[in-house]
């Protein structure tokens, strides 16, 4: 079958079983856009390329399938290299098309030309510029088989204008589309190993069987594995307690009796403690990230570590682990699940951890989750509000965030029962990342409410996708925690440059939100006091068939506790001011 | 100088695709990996590039870099070339200033050291010398003394030894931690 490359390229899309792309068009790639009109992929139209990145991260988080974008050349394909940074960091198996000069006027600094290979040759995974038609179909097969499996990331290719455009000879193209062996053949240097080590499987096991002070650390790997149910039948089987990092929230349930909720920076004092403390961290599909070790030499200085993680350059980056394990998150614990029983067969006793549970429920109880109640006629506290949202939202909600003081507490005082319903920028920490990343997630997962957890120096950086969202009737639902700040630099102002407040001023009302939303298609409604917070929500909640914004004016003295300041040890950290005087007798060592 | 306690040297094969050398050298960049020499050429098999990378171990321990590598998905297969189980060499080429009596002092060098005499002029001689990299190293500190004004060194290649077993090679690929 003779086809030009643009349709070779959209054919490819379709038989990779693409449903939605996110783009915008643009010189270089409008041969690419012609035969979209003919196929069943729906495009969703942005208002900026970022939007579009960052929406093809939402839709993966939610859907555990790849998110596809397409841009143009040039300054279409820049602006879309933070979403490509922001998913590689968070490991998100995303293909980015991004349209290029004609083949004969690359290197000429023509028109809309970026080396965008260039540019993003350290934020992708992988990336292609295909300069054949005929080695289109080829191309995209190899970025979805190297963005979805060993460390899923993203992957750009790069695609020629002269090599889709059906009016250049060099478009020209016999359809063929490749096997998967032969895909697997084109990459010789790419053969990800999935299965753990049985002999590490079995000392890892061993271990475990032996531990003391336990704790499961679970990181966002077990998503992308599609790991919850078993790290839950292996926490089980032994009783062992879990943290999950900001990555892996949902992981396990909040709700568990054994969940201890998220370590690091802003985690939960007995999830930091329990590290700190442990004789045995269990690291699954984690990777040792500083916001969770605070200052390496001092952190977990008495556990032994076990390490699983499908990146081999994971192991030993940052702490050497006494059992490395190679593998796919989800196999590896199947395996640990599979072999402790088999030693409990042979007579191995379970380790008796009542002892180590019993000193994390005292923590718990002495140092909870916690703010001071509000003063009559102040502004709201971002945590209450957090709460009435949660309290309102089905348990299978969606909750995107952006970065920043909303994002930690959105993850602090959710309670994530299932996997695939926080999705947020981690490691790259991404302002902006949550409206298109909750049109992304709505996309994928019509049937799931969504609320974004948005701040407004996050909202100011990418509100204009809910013109998409309106336009696209993708109902979407954004809290704007509205502190007139750039609230997590003001945090650090406060608390560590003597509370000299540089730069870090916004305006409660410039600009006025609600008139901003309503100008975009949205329905808008605004929150000044703790007694409209529930029947807004309510409102909010029963609005489906449009974008709705919510305005909520919140206190910027508010900081976000636990805090372990930066370079810190874990064991330094500041519970809230009136939780401190408790601690005196019984805060750890 | 290259030492060998503190240097490492990959024989790195790669795909021979464009643009994979840039790759290899940003990802050495980006993660703050010091790269001492780098020679690069074809092999037998033309789908295939081999590098021979001396990498400085002070700046990240060698197992984080051929890790690191690894994940570049047109690198294909890293060894590391233990020095005792290799066969070293490399090329320098060096402009020696050496007016009237002085030309003498370095034929009279080049010949014990069975370099080359490449030109000569008045003033000054070209000279190149192959060999083990230690052998081009002193044969580099002798011409010091007369004044280089201009030297080119390829940067190591290296193979395994054939008189040893190829098993010796130790395949950093499979180390795990």
């Amino acid at each position: 079958m003779k086809l030009n490359g643009g349709q070779a390229l959209i054919k490819s899309l379709e038989m990779e079983g693409v449903e939605v792309m996110f783009g915008l068009p643009g010189g270089a790639i409008l041969p690419v856009y012609d035969p979209i009109i003919d196929s069943p992929i729906r495009h969703v139209l942005v208002r900026h390329e970022q939007g579009a990145g960052h929406m093809a991260e939402g839709y993966a988080h939610a859907t555990g399938k790849p998110g596809v974008a397409m841009v143009t050349s040039g300054p279409g394909a820049t602006n879309i290299v933070t979403p490509l940074a922001d998913a590689y960091m968070d490991s998100v198996p995303m293909i980015v098309i991004t349209g290029q000069v004609p083949t004969a006027a690359i290197g000429t600094d023509a028109f809309q030309e970026a080396d965008i290979t260039g540019i993003t040759q350290s934020v992708t995974k992988h990336n292609f510029l295909v300069t054949e038609a005929q080695d289109i179909p080829m191309a995209i097969r190899q970025a979805f088989h190297i963005a979805t499996t060993g460390r899923p990331g993203p992957v750009l290719v790069d695609i020629p204008k002269d090599i889709v455009d059906p009016t250049n000879p060099r478009s020209a193209m016999e359809w063929v589309w490749p096997s998967a062996d032969e895909v697997t053949a084109s990459l010789p240097g790419y053969k990800p190993t999935t299965i753990g080590h049985p002999r590490k499987i079995k000392e890892a096991a061993t271990m475990m069987l032996a531990a003391e002070r336990p704790v499961i650390y679970a990181g966002g790997g077990i998503l992308k594995a599609r790991g919850a149910e078993a790290l839950r039948e292996l926490a089980e089987l032994l009783g062992f307690p879990v943290v999950t990092t900001l990555m892996a929230r949902g992981a396990f349930p909040d709700d568990h009796e054994l969940c201890l909720g998220m370590p690091g920076m802003h985690g939960n004092y007995t999830a930091i403690m329990s590290m700190q403390e442990s004789d045995l961290l269990i690291a699954l599909g984690s990777r040792f990230d500083d916001r969770v070790t605070g200052k390496v030499p001092n952190f977990a200085p008495l556990a032994k570590i076990i390490h699983a993680d499908i990146d081999p350059a994971e192991l030993g980056k940052v702490r050497r682990p006494d059992v490395p394990i190679v593998g796919d998150a989800r196999l590896i614990i199947e395996a640990l699940v599979t072999e402790v029983k088999a030693q409990i067969a042979k007579g191995a006793e379970k380790p008796d951890v009542t002892a180590w549970r019993a000193t994390l429920s005292g923590w718990q109880e002495t140092y909870p989750l916690a703010y001071e109640d509000p003063v009559e006629g102040e502004l709201l506290k971002p945590q209450m509000v957090l709460e009435a949202l949660r309290d309102s939202a089905p348990e299978d909600c969606i909750v995107t965030s952006g970065v920043g003081q909303h994002q930690m507490w959105a993850s602090q005082y959710w309670t994530f029962r299932h996997p695939y319903t926080w999705i947020n920028s981690g490691g790259l920490g991404t302002m902006g990342f949550s409206v298109p990343a909750a049109i992304g997630a709505k996309v994928g997962r019509p049937d799931r409410m969504v609320w974004a957890i948005d701040g407004d120096g996050c909202f100011q950086m990418t509100a204009q996708e809910l013109v998409t969202a309106a336009a696209e009737r993708i109902p979407v639902k954004i809290a704007i925690l509205n502190n007139a700040y750039l609230g997590m630099v003001r945090q650090w102002q406060e608390m560590f440059y003597d509370e000299r407040y540089s730069e870090v001023y916004l305006s409660p009302d410039l600009p006025d939100y609600v008139k901003w939303a309503e100008a975009m298609g949205c329905v808008a409604f605004r929150v000044e006091h703790p007694e409209d917070i529930q029947p807004t929500i309510d409102k909010a909640n029963a609005i489906d068939d449009r974008p709705v914004v919510v305005e909520f004016r919140t206190d910027a003295s508010e900081k976000v506790f636990p805090m372990v300041a930066a370079g810190h040890s874990n064991s330094d950290v500041q519970v809230p001011p009136f939780q401190r005087a408790r601690g005196s007798e019984e805060v750890a060592d | 100088m290259a030492t060998d306690i503190e240097h490492h040297t990959l024989s790195v094969l790669v795909e021979n695709k464009a643009g994979v050398l840039a790759r290899i050298v940003n990802l050495f960049s980006r993660r703050a990996y010091n790269i001492y020499s780098l020679a690069v050429a074809p092999t037998e098999d033309e789908r295939f590039s081999r590098l021979t990378v001396v990498v400085d171990v002070d700046s990240a321990p060698l197992e984080q870099i051929v890790k690191q590598l690894h994940k570049l998905i047109n690198v294909v297969k890293i060894v590391e070339l233990d020095p005792s189980h290799s066969v070293e060499r490399e090329l320098m080429i060096a402009t020696v200033r050496c007016p009237g009596e002085q030309r003498h002092q370095v034929t009279e060098l080049a010949r014990i050291f069975e370099g080359k005499i490449l030109a000569v002029n008045q003033n000054a001689l070209t000279v190149s010398l192959e060999g083990h990299p230690s052998k081009v190293d002193d044969f580099e500190d002798m011409l010091r003394t007369f004044g280089i004004s201009d030297i080119q060194r390829t940067g190591r290649i290296a193979l395994p030894k054939l008189d040893r077993d190829a098993g010796k090679l130790r395949a950093v690929k499979n180390r795990t931690a």
